[in-house]
């Protein structure tokens, strides 16, 4: 047993903070790319942008909220279609479209939350898929949307192409830079704490008198927001809708592949699993059904033998912290430099 | 067809359904695990059976016989030397890990068998029809389904409570730790579930296989519909499970009628609504 | 001789270390009690015999033979058999089928359904309820029939009276008498020192983990396991 000492909660470490500076200009010089690069790079940069966003989504729902989604595919398709309608029919200009797509989703995610949440893990899971297929079902039947053969987005295919582009490439920033911002504040927040408390264990906090239901509540709607605005972005590229591949489930195994090889639960994991599977996309795809039963197999055996993805696996190995959300116990007064 | 004789096709389809809940429902009740790889394993051993027949020339009802107790051994191996170790800790890790499963089957199956539609050829009985009147006509095959069905429910039922193997798959399922204190090995009675489980889908599978055909990539599909029945029938209830089913059976059929676009959504209508009025299913045995 | 030899025994759960450094042994035959304030480390103790629980040091050997890798499961069929804590009957299944489930292991011995039902006779016509519907009483019952069933060399009773009414605990101790006067060797643990030094021949102190006091029945005062039960003085 130790004797009272000096204790101090430490956030910040020195390492953290130099992440900081890479961080900002990091960002900087991402914003700038449109500016200097060709096309090409900034579609690729795209691709691996919306990645990022996505899987901090899947993150924010698995990792924090302890909610195993696998309907996240709803969201994307809905960002999709309602980029299609907020422009082709009422004539909004597709960039100030792409965020208000995730208003869309937020109001059908929260009658969606009343009845999955009566499901509890696995049968969750499942629920949330079911959730996604029905809105799936109701966009391939609607004949205006052009049914299942889908429909080209008149309002973005005819904009100009560098614009466009230039206009998705910061839209994408936009949204991997706030995905990681947001699910950064919400950790740091009691919110986060909350969260973080109800994977650890739910009943303790219940007891605590925390709002397990709404945080686990904002969570979602906030993942379908996100998801959807992210989904908008890709659509904003792809121009052409379809309700097979819109709301194929093939979005949300791409956000399970990225975050669990990177590491649930982490800021930096997702970051990490969407570079890594980003360029296994890019090198291995042409290899079809090969490289998919690729990531399953990592995907199984990540998950089997090292359950912290591979950031966790980093972190318990050499105690690494990019994005300070853990409170850390030290030893010693607060300003005491380490 | 008139009203009376699509609801009997969906009851008949329900039966399929039930099947599937059933080995769906028993993993959950015995370890509360979820295998997202359900649907694909059934596929996998429709396909399993597929090969068998086509090596040695048999009916595919002949099959079984080799298919459901390999399928059983998969099931086993797969719980014990695999997914038993995601049942520490977090509980979302044995859905990360059947859901790369279902990934690397799907694949695997596209790889070996391509996209194509398959089907198995159970020769005659697959199209020998009963008429009832002029109004009711039903498949045999179809009815062979629900009766199989049926008794898997019985078996299944009479093993838990009337064998000590049985007591011991309910005693682990109410308190693993105090099953342990009674000789029995956790990890052993959960490959057994997972086996048992997998060998009647695998059943579900090939009967499914010779009543219509399959594809690599409708297993999920399968797996949402025996969700879906678990819970409308709600959860630990084995014969909530058979209504469930039928109820999706019928409620799909039906809704093809109305409009072959809308069949599948109307039995995720149903199950929508019965999740809003009662979430705890039709036939819930205890309220947690 | 000894049936039951504990070494060095320090069991942790996670970060936190219930056991330091504990070394027991039983005799045969004997009654044993531990007793101990409310996180003493006294189910510990029982669970680490058991084999729920493992201890990363020391030795557990059972009739001579080293048992501590092997799991739970195994334990029972060697001979030991815990009561645990809280009970924990399976609450789905009817009074018979707990019964039958302890018998799961198949080792031969005297106690069958008809000998637990012989020193359990309220058992008897509760014997189709499930157990979730019994009383506290009737289930501690039911817990100790059922661990009987395997006919244990070794019987681990945790805390038989907790949350029970006195004269429940009254009958149960009876019950108990007999079991012990059967000639088989028990564990007994309890917060309630008075109870267990009725039955116990040789009683053991623990105190955060620690054993603070051991020795036979008469040979310790009331006195003595008071200070060592609150730690008012230590040694």
């Amino acid at each position: 047993m130790t004797g009272p000492r000096d204790l101090s909660v430490q956030r910040s470490t020195t390492l953290s903070k130099t992440a900081l500076v890479i961080g900002v200009v990091t960002v900087a010089v991402l914003v700038s790319v449109p500016l200097w690069a060709d096309q090409s790079t900034s579609r690729t940069l795209v691709s691996l942008l919306t990645l990022i966003a996505l899987a901090q989504m899947w993150n924010l729902l698995a990792g924090y909220a302890g909610l195993m989604s696998v309907g996240q595919q709803g969201y994307i398709g809905i960002g999709a279609y309602s980029l299609w309608l907020l422009t082709d029919v009422f004539g909004l200009h597709p960039f100030l479209a792409v965020p208000l797509t995730g208003l869309f989703a937020a109001a059908i995610s929260l009658p969606t939350a009343a009845l999955v949440f009566r499901l509890k893990g696995g049968y969750f899971a499942i629920g949330t898929w079911v959730m996604a297929e029905i809105l799936r079902l109701i966009v391939a039947n609607i004949p205006q949307t052009g049914g299942g053969s889908g429909r080209t987005i008149t309002a973005v295919a005819q904009m100009p192409v560098d614009v466009r582009m230039r206009g998705t490439y910061w839209l994408a920033l936009a949204a991997a830079v706030g995905a990681v911002l947001v699910v950064y504040a919400i950790l740091r927040a009691r919110v986060g704490l909350a969260l973080t408390a109800i994977r650890d264990n739910e009943p303790a906090v219940e007891s605590l008198g925390v709002h397990v239901f709404r945080a686990k509540l904002s969570a979602y709607v906030l993942a379908a927001f996100g998801c959807a605005v992210t989904g908008a972005v890709v659509y904003m590229n792809l121009l052409r809708i379809q309700p097979d591949s819109s709301f194929s489930i093939s979005w949300t195994a791409t956000m399970i592949f990225i975050v669990v090889i990177g590491g649930v639960g982490t800021i930096e994991g997702p970051i990490l699993g969407a570079i890594i599977y980003f360029t296994l996309q890019e090198t291995l795809s042409s290899y079809g059904s090969w490289y998919l039963i690729l990531l399953g197999v990592l995907a199984v055996v990540i998950t089997v033998w090292f359950p912290g993805g591979l950031w966790g696996t980093l972190v318990r190995r050499w105690g690494v912290h990019l994005f300070p959300v853990q409170r850390r116990l030290r030893l010693g007064k607060a300003d005491e430099p380490e | 067809m008139t009203w009376v004789n699509v609801i009997v096709q969906g009851v008949l389809l329900g039966g399929l359904y039930a099947l599937y809940a059933t080995g769906l429902s028993l993993v959950f009740g015995v370890m509360r695990m979820v295998n997202l790889a359900h649907g694909d394993l059934s596929i996998l051993a429709a396909f399993i059976c597929l090969l068998v027949v086509g090596v040695v020339d048999v009916n595919p009802l002949l099959a079984l016989v080799v298919v459901v107790p390999l399928v059983f051994l998969v099931g086993y191996l797969l719980q014990r030397f695999l997914l038993n170790f995601t049942l520490k800790g977090d509980d979302m890790r044995p859905l990360l890990a059947t859901f790369g499963l279902s990934v690397i089957i799907q694949n695997g199956l596209l790889q070996g068998f391509s996209a194509d539609s398959r089907g198995l050829d159970a020769g005659r009985i697959e199209n020998a029809s009963l008429a009832l009147g002029d109004k009711v006509a039903f498949g045999w095959f179809p009815l062979l389904i629900l009766v199989v069905s049926v008794l898997v429910i019985v078996l299944l039922n009479a093993f838990l409570t009337r064998t000590q193997l049985g007591r011991a798959f309910r005693a682990t399922s109410d308190d693993q730790g105090a099953a342990r204190l009674m000789g029995i090995d956790n990890k052993h009675i959960y490959a057994l579930a997972m086996g048992i489980a997998l060998a009647i889908v695998a059943l579900a599978g090939v009967l499914m296989g010779i009543r219509t055909t399959f594809t690599p990539g409708i297993g999920p599909a399968r797996l949402v519909y025996a969700f879906e029945a678990v819970i409308m029938g709600g959860l630990g209830s084995s014969w909530g499970t058979l209504v469930g089913g039928i109820m999706l059976g019928v409620a799909q059929t039906v809704g093809f009628q109305l409009s072959p676009g809308w069949g599948i959504f109307v039995g995720h209508l149903v199950f929508v609504t019965v999740l809003a009025i009662r979430p705890s299913g039709l036939f819930a045995k205890t309220v947690s | 001789m000894s049936l039951l030899e504990l070494e060095d025994i320090s069991t942790r759960y996670g970060d936190f270390q219930a056991l330091f450094s504990v070394s027991l042994s039983v005799n045969a035959g004997e009654s044993f009690g531990v007793i101990g304030a409310n996180g003493a480390g006294k189910s510990t103790l029982l669970q680490t015999i058991a084999g729920l629980l493992e201890s990363p040091t020391g030795t557990v050997r059972f009739d001579g033979e080293a048992v501590e890798h092997l799991p739970a499961h195994k334990r029972v069929t060697r001979g030991i058999s815990l009561v645990p804590e809280g009970r924990r009957v399976f609450p789905s299944l009817t009074v018979h089928e707990n019964l039958q489930v302890g018998a799961y292991g198949k080792r031969k011995g005297p106690w069958d359904l008809d000998a637990v039902y012989g020193v359990f006779p309220l058992l008897v016509k509760l014997r189709n309820k499930q157990a979730s519907f019994l009383s506290g009483g009737e289930q501690q019952a039911l817990a100790i029939g059922r661990a009987l069933m395997s006919n244990p060399r070794l019987l681990l009773i945790d805390e038989v009276s907790l949350g029970l009414a006195p004269v429940v605990i009254r009958h149960l101790y009876e019950a108990m008498a007999d079991v012990v006067s059967s000639g088989m060797t028990v564990i007994l643990v309890e917060q309630d020192i008075a109870q267990i030094m009725e039955v116990a021949d040789r009683v053991c102190c623990l105190l955060e983990g620690r054993k603070v006091i051991e020795g036979e029945r008469g040979a310790i005062s009331r006195e003595q396991i008071t200070e060592a039960y609150f730690g008012t003085r230590t040694g």
